[in-house]
């Protein structure tokens, strides 16, 4: 550690401490909400209860002995995973389109379809429910990860083109020169070389749908009411520590799901 | 006018090679016919006509954004022109897409499958067509061999200089034998010297191979090197296609003899077929091929002849006043100023021998008839 200035000019960390102790304050201010639950997940009490009495797993049994939940965790997996499938191929399909496309109108294109991240989720939410209610998509897995598409093909998108930055387009054109069709020519050149990026999307796209909790309340009733849903509505009804042993798995997966996702973006060829 | 098909061949390497002879019962004739293709107001393909001959080696050469390019990747299939038609052999090529045109392409960046070993870029075009595990081994092999990287198949592209990598995508390029072989600008990211070199193995492989070969450059000197015949393109449109010889002794276009070669031109009056220059006339060598009153002469620094007295018998003269000498070790390039304020410049061998004439010297410069080029000035499309 540098405590003495080598030059006139330069600075010693010594004079820089009270930057650092304010970036701890940040980041404590952004992560310690997140992580009180880890805690209280493992509190022998009845009640959420912030520093636990006494340690135990009963809320981790609760959660493993219910039905319902084990059943909207089924749910929660089955919408996350369709989601990952139909976000991941139909943004990377759109990525791929705007980086070759001489279209002028690509640009717009490409705004129309990040809109989702920028409009409030609750509009987005209700939208969706009167567009869904006439043709009965209210209610089912269906609905569910056609909804969470929207949701994920912006971050899809995103992530697919900046891969897409750095592959040069000429390789397709060889390829197909050489004789591949352009499907082929895509899947044997291309993708192999954006893989990264695309599982990375998928990762994303997984997180996205697992976490989500607006719409899953308007939409997903009945026994298709996702992890999330039952959660919030838990919280209304009773404060349970279950939640807390729920949210403490959730956010381990979600860690490791993000962890992996840029693991493999900083991979990137 | 010269004889426009007049074919001087390539400037080394000369035709009649034999193993050239069979192969190129393989290859195909190019035919161009009437290309026009639009970007919005902008004509990149303007009314071009070409035919290439099968084997041949024909390069397009022209300034960035002349077009060249577009007609290449017509030719590939990438770039759908509004109308013409081109055939390969007899056949209407328009509408097939890239991959069932048999072509061999080159890029200028290579485009090598970075995921992929020298052999499997190789491979690639012959898994394509589902030629035999062994078949391919063997393939692979001969075509390393021929562009002299035998034994680095196992290599990875990373670990290739840029002149392997070259050699790899002309390997990959030819190794499915394809009919035609497209290069765009493929040696314009080496360095000099190397450049030079593949310059030399890309002629030695064609003269090998006898593959009809379209090369689009912006080099003109490697385009004269290279070519047996050269098309120059200017703003869509094909300038004129010729010989490199022919190309640069006769140049049809006041824009071919400004874009091949160092020119200076000089303003001449043409009434009939009597042209004057500030006032003296002048003899061609043929009829002139325009008949504008206010034309241009062209001279280039190696045709030109000082002398102290009159000069020989056969040749024009211009009289000016020496400048200044520069010595570029191999030649010296002597700047004349004629009528005042007009500067041409003189390129001689360099000879220890010879004395330099005092610069503000009186001296006459001659040029052989038959070297005397005259055209109007403009786009010269007439």
């Amino acid at each position: 550690m540098l405590r003495k200035a080598a030059t006139a000019t330069q600075i010693t960390h010594l004079q820089r401490l009270w930057l650092y102790v304010v970036c701890a304050l940040v980041i404590v201010f952004l992560v310690a909400p997140t992580l009180l639950v880890v805690p209280m997940s493992f509190s022998d009490s009845r009640y959420l209860q912030f520093p636990p009495e006494s340690w135990s797993l009963r809320w981790y049994e609760a959660y493993l002995g219910s039905l319902e939940w084990r059943r909207a965790t089924v749910v929660s997996l089955q919408v996350a995973g369709l989601t990952m499938v139909v976000a991941t191929i139909t943004g990377t399909l759109a990525a791929y389109g705007l980086h070759v496309s001489r279209v002028k109108a690509g640009k717009y294109v490409s705004v129309l379809l990040t809109l989702p991240m920028i409009i409030p989720v609750i509009l987005l939410a209700v939208g969706i429910f009167l567009t869904f209610a006439p043709v009965g998509l209210n209610s089912t897995i269906l609905g569910l990860v056609l909804a969470h598409s929207i949701l994920a093909i912006p971050l899809v998108l995103i992530t697919v083109t900046a891969g897409m930055r750095n592959f040069d387009i000429n390789q397709e054109m060889v390829a197909r020169s050489m004789g591949a069709s352009r499907p082929w020519a895509f899947l044997t050149v291309t993708l192999p070389q954006i893989r990264n990026s695309v599982l990375s999307a998928a990762l994303l796209a997984f997180i996205i749908s697992l976490d989500e909790v607006v719409i899953a309340l308007l939409i997903a009733g009945g026994d298709k009411a996702t992890l999330t849903r039952r959660m919030f509505l838990a919280l209304r009804d009773e404060i349970d520590p279950t939640i807390a042993a729920i949210s403490t798995l959730l956010i381990g997966l979600s860690i490791l799901l993000l962890a992996l996702s840029q693991f493999l973006q900083s991979k990137r060829d | 006018m010269h004889d426009a098909s007049s074919d001087t061949g390539p400037a080394f390497a000369g035709p009649g090679d034999a193993s050239a002879a069979s192969a190129q019962d393989h290859s195909l004739p190019i035919s161009v016919k009437s290309l026009v293709k639009s970007y919005g107001a902008f004509r990149a393909l303007d009314d071009v006509s070409i035919d290439i001959r099968s084997g041949e080696f024909m390069t397009l050469l022209g300034p960035s954004g002349s077009g060249k390019t577009t007609l290449l990747m017509v030719l590939a299939g990438f770039v759908r022109p509004d109308s013409g038609s081109v055939t390969f052999g007899d056949k209407e090529i328009l509408l097939l897409p890239p991959h069932k045109r048999d072509i061999g392409m080159v890029f200028q960046n290579y485009a090598l499958f970075p995921h992929m070993t020298v052999a499997e870029n190789l491979a690639y075009p012959l898994k394509l067509r589902r030629v035999g595990k062994a078949e391919i081994r063997e393939r692979v092999e001969r075509a390393l061999d021929l562009v002299q990287l035998g034994g680095l198949g196992h290599r990875d592209i990373q670990e290739l200089s840029g002149g392997q990598r070259q050699r790899v995508a002309l390997a990959r390029a030819i190794i499915f034998e394809p009919r035609i072989l497209l290069m765009d600008e493929p040696l314009s990211a080496l360095d000099k010297n190397l450049r030079e070199q593949m310059q030399f193995e890309v002629r030695r492989l064609h003269e090998q191979l006898g593959i009809t070969t379209v090369y689009v450059t912006h080099d003109q000197r490697e385009a004269l090197t290279m070519s047996d015949r050269i098309a120059v393109i200017n703003d869509g449109r094909i300038q004129q296609v010729d010989g490199p010889r022919a190309l640069y002794e006769k140049p049809e276009t006041y824009f071919v003899a400004n874009f091949i070669g160092e020119t200076f031109s000089l303003p001449v009056e043409v009434a009939g077929d009597s042209v004057t220059l500030f006032g003296q006339p002048i003899e061609t060598g043929a009829p002139l091929a325009h008949g504008d009153k206010n034309q241009s002469l062209i001279l280039r620094p190696e045709i030109l002849h000082m002398f102290e007295g009159d000069p020989d018998p056969g040749m024009n003269r211009l009289s000016g006043k020496v400048r200044q000498h520069v010595f570029q070790g191999d030649s010296v390039v002597t700047y004349v100023t004629v009528e005042g304020e007009r500067e041409l410049a003189v390129r001689r061998q360099h000879r220890s021998d010879e004395t330099e004439l005092a610069p503000g010297s009186d001296i006459q410069l001659g040029w052989l008839v038959q070297d005397t080029v005259i055209l109007p000035e403009g786009d010269g499309s007439s």
